[in-house]
């Protein structure tokens, strides 16, 4: 590979070098009026000087700024498109999704929901396109921190007078003592700056950490896409959901039948019951329906001790227990309970008795109570007769086409098939019951059912969690959040001072906030005899 | 209660009012034609007066959060309040590090346009749902408006920048975007008045129409240009609708917020047509002699500080805190709904901004388009998704 060789001092500077990084004269004479490009300090990057193997036009694709920045643009117009129409986890979940997208948007629904962006967040493109904006965080990290790294840390505080020249804010005085120069690092010194000496000459420097920032911050945004990804990995992650009823002791879930959870009693309390919420009677009575206030279930958790055979009845201990609230799960074993959701007052048991279709005084002949979890198929009696349960549908709707079927297997809307046989027939009369209907199978029946009795009990919707990613999520947030702290709010302030002929030359840098750099050195040269320095951008403008 | 409601509302008001004196006062020291850099007893008065502004404005905010048992953030009108108030105090910082009074005869405006604006949604007290009640919420509402207003400084900056710089002796892309910048404040304008002006005189008028097959009524409390689409008016002696909302629209009573936006944006026409006649030339050109003082770069630097001050606020508060706040009460850090996505998008353009200015080196007017596109975002996200794209947060 080319080196270039410094004219002033003879150093080989590997190829693509803007600033000699021994004495600091400038190497890019074509530019010599202009000033100075002083990004990472003039050191050759990687991806400016090499591109001739594969792997060069690889690096080089994402070490560049615009391919980065193009990126995240793309990313962040694909975004925009998911919010068009609602994502398909915010849509009903008793519908198809196809006919849904369709019926309620129409041909735009049709078309959103064809090219997939009812799941935009969790499809392919979507994801490769986040996987392209970290690999290219990676690299531009190496490919630029390196270099700089290197420039800063072997930084010569004498440095060739055409390097300061070419420098944004720079003066040159012809005329001072040494008491003057003292004074003015003396004041140097004061503003914090770290002095660094060589011959006579000068760097003083301050907020160098600040230049790592960029780093710092690229380097959280990795890690938390690594965490993102580590969800993938089967023990990190596990998100479920329970159903438990009022009374009831189900197993947990993504715990391998480990835990247990038993819901001793729900409670739900909404707005308006108390005095205290007498102040939002104005909103309260503008709503339909009561607006939820407080709602937790009383659990205990045990685990399964049994040790052994599977199949085996579970040995259950006793964990924890405590109120599972909004915001307040319960913990265990790594695990977590959240109260997500409730179902109330769903059907328990529902209690029916059998009379004479004729009899006005509907007189019982039998008796009997349908556990609406768990119902016997078939229920004998002294006298004679036996009914059998057919067909049971805990929540019950006639399809499009007309045939009865279950929408969930929660007794929400129970419905019922019986057969009735009456003592020595074996021929028996069909009876259909649901809520607000008793159909009889032929119109003929010489006997009828009727509900006598209910109840009811509360249901909570528990989700169940564990997520080992969230330390590593949240350690790279925190990283993240040091970083564009340490980049933005500090500056990288240097200041050069270059004695040479009798004269003093003294120029200075700022990676960025040049207001209040020129503020600072503002404050620098008060009670000295050195004038303010030159913005020489402002200078060449001007002419 | 009922007491320190009253007073929250006045404190509210008198701050209004103490923005739009510190807004004539600030206007003074433009016309003060001395040396830029001197600090005179005017400029003291102008930013004491905001200052004093902010004090009773945040009076307002204590005694409501008293009054109510919890932040108020939780509505539209609160949120959108406190937004207005954190944008005065980004003001209020960046004008002691920089002494820009431009920034603030630009900035107290939009703030009172953004009250204003506030004011015009129902101003109950509200409760919250169980999901609500969590500190993290008030951490992270209060957090992401600060960091919103110290980036809508960064556009406050910009477009004086451009008002300043965009060359207005002939039409261009450029004056037509300026302009159009104009109309959407006159549009915010018109919005407050009109809605004000239609409260005073009470008036309301109710629809029935159907909702997903169920019949449901609206009240419009301006008159229906659009009516819901086969509305049936049911109240007396009102005008019925002129014309019926597209049946795409849907949503919650979108019929209704799409007349009160037709509404807006003609009040906004009539408001930024009357001015051009009495003007005799773009709004822009006509303000543009009045910035003659202000430094360019100086104006260029405020606009990208902005930024580099409110970007970190703004991650922290509409990204980590949200999320925290969301693995605590739903038990996932992130859940694209749309008000999140649009924060992301927030933080993806604000990222553009800067990697383009630090890296590419786009400076200047380039700097202050971007300015005036985030904020155009973060308007976005505080007004359209909140009304149309709504999502699980409570002030949808
Ligand atoms: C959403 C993703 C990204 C975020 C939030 C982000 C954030 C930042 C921030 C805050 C800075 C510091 C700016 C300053 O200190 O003023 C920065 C600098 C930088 N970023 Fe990114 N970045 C992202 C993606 C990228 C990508 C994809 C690339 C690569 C192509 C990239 C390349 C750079 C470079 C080269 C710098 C300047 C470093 C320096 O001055 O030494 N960034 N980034």
């Amino acid at each position: 590979m080319n080196e270039i060789k410094c004219e002033s001092c003879g150093f080989l500077n590997s190829a693509g070098t803007s600033i000699c990084n021994k004495c600091g004269m400038p190497l890019d004479k074509e530019n010599d009026s202009k000033l100075l490009n002083m990004r990472y300090d003039g050191r050759a990057i990687r991806s400016k000087t090499k591109n001739t193997s594969i792997v060069d036009k690889i690096w080089n694709f994402f070490s560049s700024i615009k391919i980065g920045v193009t990126l995240i643009a793309i990313a962040l117009i694909a975004s925009a498109v998911g919010t068009i129409l609602p994502q398909s986890m915010y849509i009903p979940t008793n519908v198809v999704a196809e006919e849904h997208y369709r019926d309620r948007y129409g041909l735009a629904g049709q078309i959103y929901y064809q090219l997939g962006f009812h799941e935009l967040y969790s499809s392919w493109w979507y994801l490769i396109l986040i996987a392209l904006i970290g690999i290219s965080i990676f690299i531009v990290s190496l490919d630029r921190g390196i270099p700089l790294y290197k420039a800063l840390k072997n930084q010569n505080p004498k440095r060739h007078i055409h390097f300061l020249k070419r420098q944004k804010l720079f003066n040159q005085y012809d005329q001072y003592s040494q008491e003057d120069l003292d004074k003015l690092v003396t004041n140097i010194k004061k503003r914090r700056y770290k002095i660094f000496e060589k011959d006579g000459h000068i760097l003083a420097e301050k907020g160098r950490f600040s230049r790592w920032g960029p780093y710092v911050n690229h380097a959280g945004l990795i890690i938390f896409l690594i965490g993102t990804l580590l969800r993938f990995v089967p023990f990190m992650y596990v998100d479920e959901f329970v159903w438990v009823r009022e009374g009831e002791t189900a197993i947990i879930p993504g715990t391998s039948q480990q835990y247990y959870v038993e819901n001793q009693e729900f409670i739900f309390e909404t707005y308006g019951n108390d005095e205290e919420d007498a102040k939002f009677s104005e909103i309260l009575s503008q709503q339909n329906s009561a607006i939820p206030k407080h709602f937790e279930t009383k659990a205990v958790i045990y685990e399964d001790v049994s040790e052994g055979v599977i199949g085996s009845e579970p040995e259950l201990e006793e964990v924890a227990s405590g109120e599972i609230i909004v915001n307040k799960p319960i913990q265990f074993g790594g695990f977590a309970l959240y109260q997500d959701s409730y179902q109330l007052n769903e059907f328990q048991s529902m209690s029916f008795k059998l009379h004479e279709t004729t009899d006005e005084n509907e007189a019982s002949i039998v008796e009997f109570t349908v556990d609406l979890t768990n119902p016997d198929s078939v229920y004998t009696f002294e006298n004679g007769f036996r009914i059998e349960l057919d067909q049971y549908y805990p929540d019950y709707i006639l399809d499009d086409d007309g045939t009865p079927r279950s929408q969930t297997n929660y007794p929400r809307n129970p419905a019922f098939v019986f057969f009735v046989y009456p003592p020595g027939e074996s021929d028996p009369e069909a009876s259909f019951l649901a809520i607000g209907q008793n159909i009889d199978g032929t119109g003929e029946n010489t006997y009828k059912l009727g509900l006598t009795n209910f109840d009811v009990r509360d249901v909570s919707g528990l989700n169940v969690t564990k997520d080992l990613t969230l330390p590593v999520i949240g350690l790279g947030a925190f990283i993240f959040m040091i970083g564009v702290i340490q980049g933005m709010y500090w500056q990288h302030r240097r200041i050069w001072i270059h004695p040479a002929q009798g004269k003093l030359f003294i120029a200075s840098h700022t990676n960025k906030n040049w207001y209040g750099m020129t503020n600072e050195f503002e404050k620098i040269i008060t009670n000295t005899k050195f004038s303010m320095l030159q913005d020489q951008e402002k200078v060449t403008k001007d002419n | 209660m009922e007491d320190l409601i009253v007073w929250s509302s006045r404190l509210l008001y008198t701050a209004f009012i103490i923005y739009l004196i510190a807004t004539v006062l600030f206007a003074a020291t433009i016309k003060d034609k001395r040396h830029e850099k001197t600090f005179s007893k005017i400029h003291i008065l102008a930013i004491s007066t905001t200052i004093l502004g902010f004090f009773a404005q945040l009076g307002y905010f204590i005694t409501r959060w008293i009054a109510s048992g919890h932040a108020p953030v939780s509505n539209m009108f609160e949120f959108v309040t406190f937004f207005g108030m954190m944008l005065v105090l980004a003001f209020i910082i960046l004008y002691f590090i920089y002494r820009i009074e431009l920034l603030g005869l630009f900035a107290l405006p939009i703030a009172l346009l953004i009250i204003g604006y506030a004011s015009m949604y129902p101003r109950d007290i509200s409760p919250l749902v169980p999901s609500l009640k969590s500190h993290w919420l008030y951490i992270h509402v209060t957090t992401v408006a600060l960091g919103e207003a110290i980036l809508a400084v960064s556009f406050v900056a910009g477009i004086i920048y451009l008002i300043r710089q965009i060359d207005q002796s002939r039409t261009s892309l450029k004056t037509i975007c300026l302009e159009i910048i104009m109309y959407s404040i006159f549009a915010t304008i018109g919005f407050v008045i009109v809605t004000t002006a239609f409260s005073i005189s009470d008036y309301s008028s109710t629809f029935e129409y159907n909702v997903e097959g169920q019949p449901s009524e609206l009240e419009y409390h301006l008159p229906p240009i659009f009516g819901p689409s086969e509305g049936q008016l049911l109240t007396e002696n009102r005008m019925d609708a002129l014309l019926p909302t597209p049946e795409w629209m849907l949503g919650a009573e979108a019929p209704r917020k799409f007349n009160t936006l037709v509404w807006s944006l003609l009040a906004g026409i009539v408001l930024y047509i009357g001015m051009r006649l009495i003007l005799r030339k773009r709004i822009a050109a006509a303000i543009q002699p009045f910035l003659r003082k202000a430094n360019p770069e100086l104006l260029d630097e405020v606009c990208y500080r902005a930024v580099a001050i409110g970007f970190p606020v703004f991650t922290l508060g509409g990204l980590i805190f949200a999320a925290i706040w969301a693995q605590e009460a739903w038990n996932r850090y992130w859940g694209w709904d749309p008000k999140e996505v649009w924060a992301l998008i927030t933080w993806f353009f604000y990222a553009i901004f800067l990697h383009l200015r630090l890296t590419v080196g786009w400076h200047g007017e380039r700097s202050a388009w971007f300015a005036v596109v985030g904020f155009a975002i973060i308007m976005f996200n505080l007004i359209v998704v909140n009304l149309v794209l709504a999502g699980l947060h409570s002030y949808a």
